[in-house]
């Protein structure tokens, strides 16, 4: 019994055609019902096959549907066929899960905004194909929902399309994207061309045989796919358009932009996990770049005042980690913390949109401050996720991130200098979330009176969901806690069938009979250690002390001032992309175009004009003239006939 | 009947020429009521050809062939294999649409300009399904004349200067191609001792290396003029720009890919060597095409000039397909050709329902339009994202193909056309943008009304093809392929042959102990033995 897995997709897409459809012609209340039962509908269905597989053995773990003939072209055969592994599984149940109350959450959120049914339209439109993307059993249909998603993230971005900044967003995102997608593309040619195939089980299959472990081609069809990776999950060179699609609707900044979406390509390497062992140079890149960007996004997150902005850099930084753990071939921890990222994260945005609402739509921090009072139940869940990303020890966040700093440490392909740089990211990231709670929930009240006045909590669809994730945030790492706990890693083995055979040897010195454990204790010490003198210090500064910060500000007015914009890395990719970029085209159109190929056209053809104006004077339409040409002409004749 | 069918859905639209020269100069209505009913017969007869069709079967059909002019051995020779099918019905069904979206744009001599489009839509046809040089070329300039005369006489300011640079550059090629005919023709008088126009029969005939360099040169500049292939492009911008509605839709929809059927049908199968030996320059032009077209496109303040040069883009994609000399990349480029026809043609068709509101096409004057215009935003988009190629509508299935198949052939070909798809979503987006979203700037789009049903009856059947042909393409996919496997058997043959892609002198069989130096171009007869 397989033949129901279209409808995990099917239900999202139903809604989608029914808003979509009948725009302005169902009431509010029928549109969020349409829009909610429908991805309920879908989480429920994608319950009942997790059920499924959980009642399978452990190694044949798998539910497939194929439904037609894509695109049949001689020996290149794609299917729409669809696939439930303990892998797609997971991804399917944040989704459906993460989505819905999100989707309950938006019921509240937008219910003033003229767009309404548009909106829930999107919504379920992204669920659709973010379904398709996790659920394709071969390349070209995940690409399917990876563009659909990148479309849908498009159109949310730019939702309030009259405002020029939010459609330049959108349309950044759309193109970085397919800057992206390139990558992604080449990448599966390389992989067709020397497969035969795309689906997935046959490439992993055969694999082995088509390729050279460690030879240029996979290396080189890796790198391409992770270039894709990049596009959508934010990474350094191509991370510029998330902070930038912070201009869509909150909740979207929630589902698109932090739990599901940009980590597709974080699952599409834990998918093509068997190519991706097969070029070490390639994990080696992606490690690097994985934890570069945790880095870097991380200290501009120091600098940010707008409360979304700060959230953005963050999600790119966490995006960071779960590439590191990926670059280590550590692909369950990389999962995992995918998963409880999703839960925080999620919370984390739709904290920050209740409290954007309550602010009249502020969203500057700066003018925030002591909302704790007036939002209580915002704050508590809020912080709550808060100290989930942070790491403090038994809240989600803790384990995930301890065990990719954990392997990015102990793998065979990891390296001490991963662990620093994770390890200083995680206090970063400790800090700036609490400068932001401190900003916004505590201290002097910064609003004006106006705004004052209208601060309230959120209705029940925004709060009720916020807890639901709050609970998530809290407990949700218990089902992945490290071995030395001596406790199963129920996340880790529930994923090993999928990623078999991947999880990471360790190094001699990591091992867990020659004092690992210790290490690993020591390791994880240290870094909550860390995560806490952060913690005391961002209280310091924003809470205790504020003229400490100031004083500091005033000292590192360049540093300050680099993060504050960014590093400045949209203003390069201007002046050295977009502008030559336009600049070369007007010369093409006006040099090549007008002024070669038409020159050259109309020169021919005044040329011709020329000389049939010369040719014209002999038609003058004057007898008188005619006759004289033919009397010369005569005499002309005769007179050499004579003259020879 | 089944012999005639293709006659009679070449010639139908004759029906409704004679019919509305006998209207009454003053009865507009009947005019475009006969025209329209005209038109959707003949499509409704492509549909049923289209039933009719043989997926399955090899080699031409439904194939009719008497002699016309025995003393040259001309007959009137029709036939047609997958390709040729989905290019009619695509004929038939943008025809209708062209008639529907001229229903008020078009006020003066209504006469003349309905008779042009039915003419128009004979040529066409008659192109689509001739298997006779003689015909073939004939076809090919019936439908020059009236395409002439739409965009010269219904067409917009610089109308004259546009018509006539159309024309002489389509004439120029056409002279050319008119010459290579007679030359092959002649050639194989000396072959088989006899005249014979007959496309399938001159293809079986071999013709020496040198020869054939000069004979495909000779077609395919006359094709590649009509692509248009860079850098003989630059008609087709202010043919688009000048050219009413319907004439752009029918310019974009089916004339360029005249072109590109030209060099499937004739160019490839004629002279498979030669084929071989031009490949990596026409790549290079289409590739060349391919990105120019698209940074061009990017530019323009015109919206119709931005899409002229979207096509060039687009048939870029088309010509590295075909050149791709695999199944997918002729598959692709087929579908694409259609696909192209489609989001092109409704492309033109939302700028025409604009241009009829606004008068203007210049993007700088519009702006905001959704606020006032959701159907019709909500339209342009799905549109946009098809000429864009977005995963499930057409535009992806046929480019996927198309990048996959040149892939194959040639990486670095395949590598270069992918950054296509940056370039496109760049300029397509940000049309978009400026057209449709945003403040409503201009006074004057704050009171445009929304589309009427004339105007979604006539996007809605493009929409539709835009997702069928995007979710299952399976149908059409299965008609071209016979036709494209049977080309690529003929030019695989070569290939093996001449040890691709080196080039020796000695190709073939018939040809030995003659090297192709030896056979003089200007003999008749003795290009082969």
């Amino acid at each position: 019994m397989s033949d129901y897995l279209i409808l995990i997709p099917l239900f999202p897409l139903i809604g989608f055609l029914l808003n979509g459809l009948l725009i302005g012609r169902l009431s509010r209340p029928v549109v969020s019902t349409i829009a909610c039962a429908s991805v309920f509908a879908s989480f429920v269905t994608a319950l009942l096959s997790f059920i499924e597989l959980t009642n399978m053995p452990a190694s044949a773990r798998l539910i497939e549907q194929t439904l037609f003939a894509w695109i049949p072209v001689g020996e290149l055969n794609i299917e729409f066929g669809l696939l439930v592994d303990p892998l797609s599984a997971i991804m399917i149940l944040v989704v459906t899960g993460v989505g819905f109350l999100i989707h309950v959450y938006s019921t509240g959120y937008m219910s003033h905004d003229k767009g309404f049914g548009r909106y829930f339209a999107y919504l379920n439109l992204f669920t659709f194909s973010m379904l398709t993307l996790v659920l394709a059993d071969n390349f070209l249909l995940m690409f399917v929902g990876w563009e659909g998603v990148g479309l849908c993230s498009y159109l949310l971005i730019g939702f309030w399309f009259e405002r020029k900044s939010a459609t330049d967003a959108g349309k950044k995102a759309f193109i970085v994207n397919r800057i992206g997608d390139f990558g992604f593309l080449i990448g599966m040619f390389i992989i067709f061309w020397q497969v035969q195939s795309l689906d997935f089980a046959e490439v992993m299959a055969r694999a082995p045989h088509a390729f050279i472990a460690g030879g240029t081609l996979v290396t080189t069809a890796c790198l391409l796919l992770f270039v894709g990776a990049t596009g959508k999950s934010a990474q350094i060179p191509l991370f510029v358009w998330l902070p930038d699609a912070m201009e869509g609707p909150t909740p979207v900044s929630a589902l698109i932009h932090a739990a599901t979406m940009v980590t597709a390509g974080v699952y599409m390497i834990a998918r093509t996990s068997t190519l991706f062992m097969m070029a070490p140079d390639a994990l080696m890149v992606i490690a690097i770049i994985g934890a570069a960007t945790a880095f870097f996004a991380a200290t501009i997150g120091l600098a940010q005042n707008d409360i979304k902005r700060v959230l953005a850099y963050s999600t790119v930084s966490q995006l960071g980690y779960m590439f590191l753990a990926c670059g280590v071939a550590a692909f369950s921890a990389g999962v995992f913390h995918l998963m409880t990222h999703a839960f925080f994260k999620a919370l984390l945005f739709l904290g920050s949109g209740s409290v954007i609402h309550a602010m009249s739509d502020e969203q500057d921090m700066t003018k925030m401050g002591g909302l704790k009072k007036y939002l209580p139940i915002t704050y508590w869940t809020f912080l709550l996720a808060t100290l989930a990303i942070s790491g403090i020890p038994f809240f989600s966040g803790f384990f995930s991130k301890d065990e990719i700093l954990w392997k990015s440490y102990s793998s065979l392909y990891g390296h001490p200098i991963f662990w620093v740089i994770g390890v200083v990211t995680a206090g970063m990231t400790a800090f700036y979330m609490f400068r932001l709670v401190y900003m916004t929930f505590h201290g002097k009240e910064r609003m004006d009176d106006k705004t004052r006045k209208k601060i309230h909590e959120s209705p029940r669809s925004m709060t009720v969901p916020l807890m639901i994730l709050a609970v998530l945030s809290v407990v949700g790492g218990y089902v992945g806690m490290p071995h030395i706990f001596g406790v199963t890693n129920y996340f880790e083995e529930w994923l090993s069938p999928v990623l078999a055979g991947h999880e990471p040897p360790t190094h001699a010195l990591a091992s867990t009979s020659g004092g690992g454990a210790g290490t690993e204790m020591l390791l994880m010490a240290l870094s909550v250690l860390l995560v806490l003198i952060a913690i005391y210090t961002a209280r310091l500064f924003y809470n205790k002390k504020p003229e400490l910060a100031t004083a500091l500000r005033g000292k590192l007015t360049g540093v300050h001032k680099t993060l504050q914009n960014k590093y400045y890395i949209d203003e390069i990719y201007t002046a050295v992309v977009v502008h030559p970029l336009i600049i070369v085209s007007i010369g093409l159109w006006k040099v090549v175009d007008v002024i070669f190929i038409d020159g050259f056209i109309n020169t021919l053809a005044l040329l011709y004009d020329g000389i049939s104006q010369l040719f014209r004077h002999a038609q003058t339409g004057r007898v008188r003239s005619y006759v004289t040409v033919f009397v010369i002409g005569v005499v002309g004749i005769l007179g050499w006939l004579v003259m020879r | 009947m089944e012999s005639q069918i293709l006659t009679l859905v070449t010639f139908f639209p004759l029906v409704g020429i004679v019919l509305i020269m006998l209207a009454p100069k003053d009865r507009p209505d009947t005019v475009k009521g006969v025209a329209l009913l005209v038109s959707f017969v003949t499509m409704l007869l492509s549909f049923w050809l289209y039933s009719m069709f043989d997926k399955v079967a090899n080699g031409m059909q439904f194939e009719l062939n008497v002699p016309w002019i025995t003393s040259f051995g001309i007959n009137y020779h029709v036939g047609i294999d997958g390709i040729s099918l989905l290019m009619i019905v695509l004929t038939a069904i943008l025809t209708v649409l062209s008639i529907l979206a001229s229903w008020n744009s078009i006020t003066e001599r209504v006469k003349g300009y309905f008779i042009s489009m039915l003419l128009l839509q004979i040529g066409m046809i008659g192109v689509f399904c001739a298997l006779d040089l003689f015909m073939f070329y004939i076809f090919w300039e019936v439908m020059l004349i009236p395409m002439y005369f739409i965009i010269g006489i219904w067409g917009g300011a610089r109308r004259v200067y546009a018509a006539i640079k159309f024309v002489l550059f389509t004439m120029f090629g056409s002279l050319l191609m008119l010459v290579a005919i007679l030359y092959v023709v002649s050639a194989y008088h000396g072959f088989a001792n006899e005249y014979s126009f007959d496309i399938l029969k001159l293809a079986t005939m071999p013709i020496a290396y040198k020869p054939q360099l000069l004979l495909f040169g000779a077609f395919a500049l006359a094709f590649a003029i009509k692509v248009p292939l860079f850098p003989f492009h630059t008609w087709l911008p202010d043919a688009h720009v000048e050219a009413p509605t319907a004439g752009s839709v029918i310019l974009a929809g089916v004339l360029l890919k005249m072109g590109t059927y030209g060099f499937l049908r004739i160019c490839i199968p004629m002279f498979p060597q030669a084929t071989i030996t031009y490949l990596p320059y026409i790549c290079v032009l289409a590739l060349i095409a391919i990105i120019y077209g698209a940074l061009v496109a990017m530019v323009q303040r015109d919206v119709k000039s931005l899409v002229a040069f979207s096509s060039v883009s687009h048939m870029g994609f088309v010509m590295l397909g075909i050149f791709a000399l695999n199944l997918q990349g002729v598959e692709g480029a087929v579908l694409q050709m259609i696909n192209h026809g489609v989001s092109t043609g409704a492309l033109f068709l939302l700028v025409g329902m604009i241009y009829e509101r606004r008068h203007t096409r210049l993007i700088s004057e519009l702006g905001g339009i959704v606020k006032v215009m959701p159907v019709f935003a909500t339209l342009f988009m799905i549109v946009t994202l098809s000429s864009i190629g977005l995963p499930l509508t057409n535009g992806f299935v046929g480019e996927f193909l198309i990048l996959i198949g040149t892939f194959k052939a040639n990486m670095t070909y395949g590598v270069i056309a992918t950054s296509g798809v940056i370039l496109s979503a760049c300029y397509m987006l940000w049309m978009y943008q400026r057209v449709i979203f945003g403040k409503i700037t201009n006074p004057e789009n704050e009171k445009l009304i929304d589309l009427d049903w004339r105007e979604k009856g006539i996007l809605i059947p493009l929409v539709v093809l835009i997702f069928w042909i995007g979710i299952y393409p399976k149908p059409f996919l299965d008609r071209i392929e016979p036709a494209v496997r049977s080309l690529l058997t003929q030019t695989n043959m070569v290939r093996e042959d001449i040890g691709e892609p080196a080039f020796t002198v000695e190709t073939d069989g018939s040809l030995s102990g003659m090297t192709a130096e030896d056979v003089n171009l200007n003999s008749k007869g003795e290009v082969h033995e």
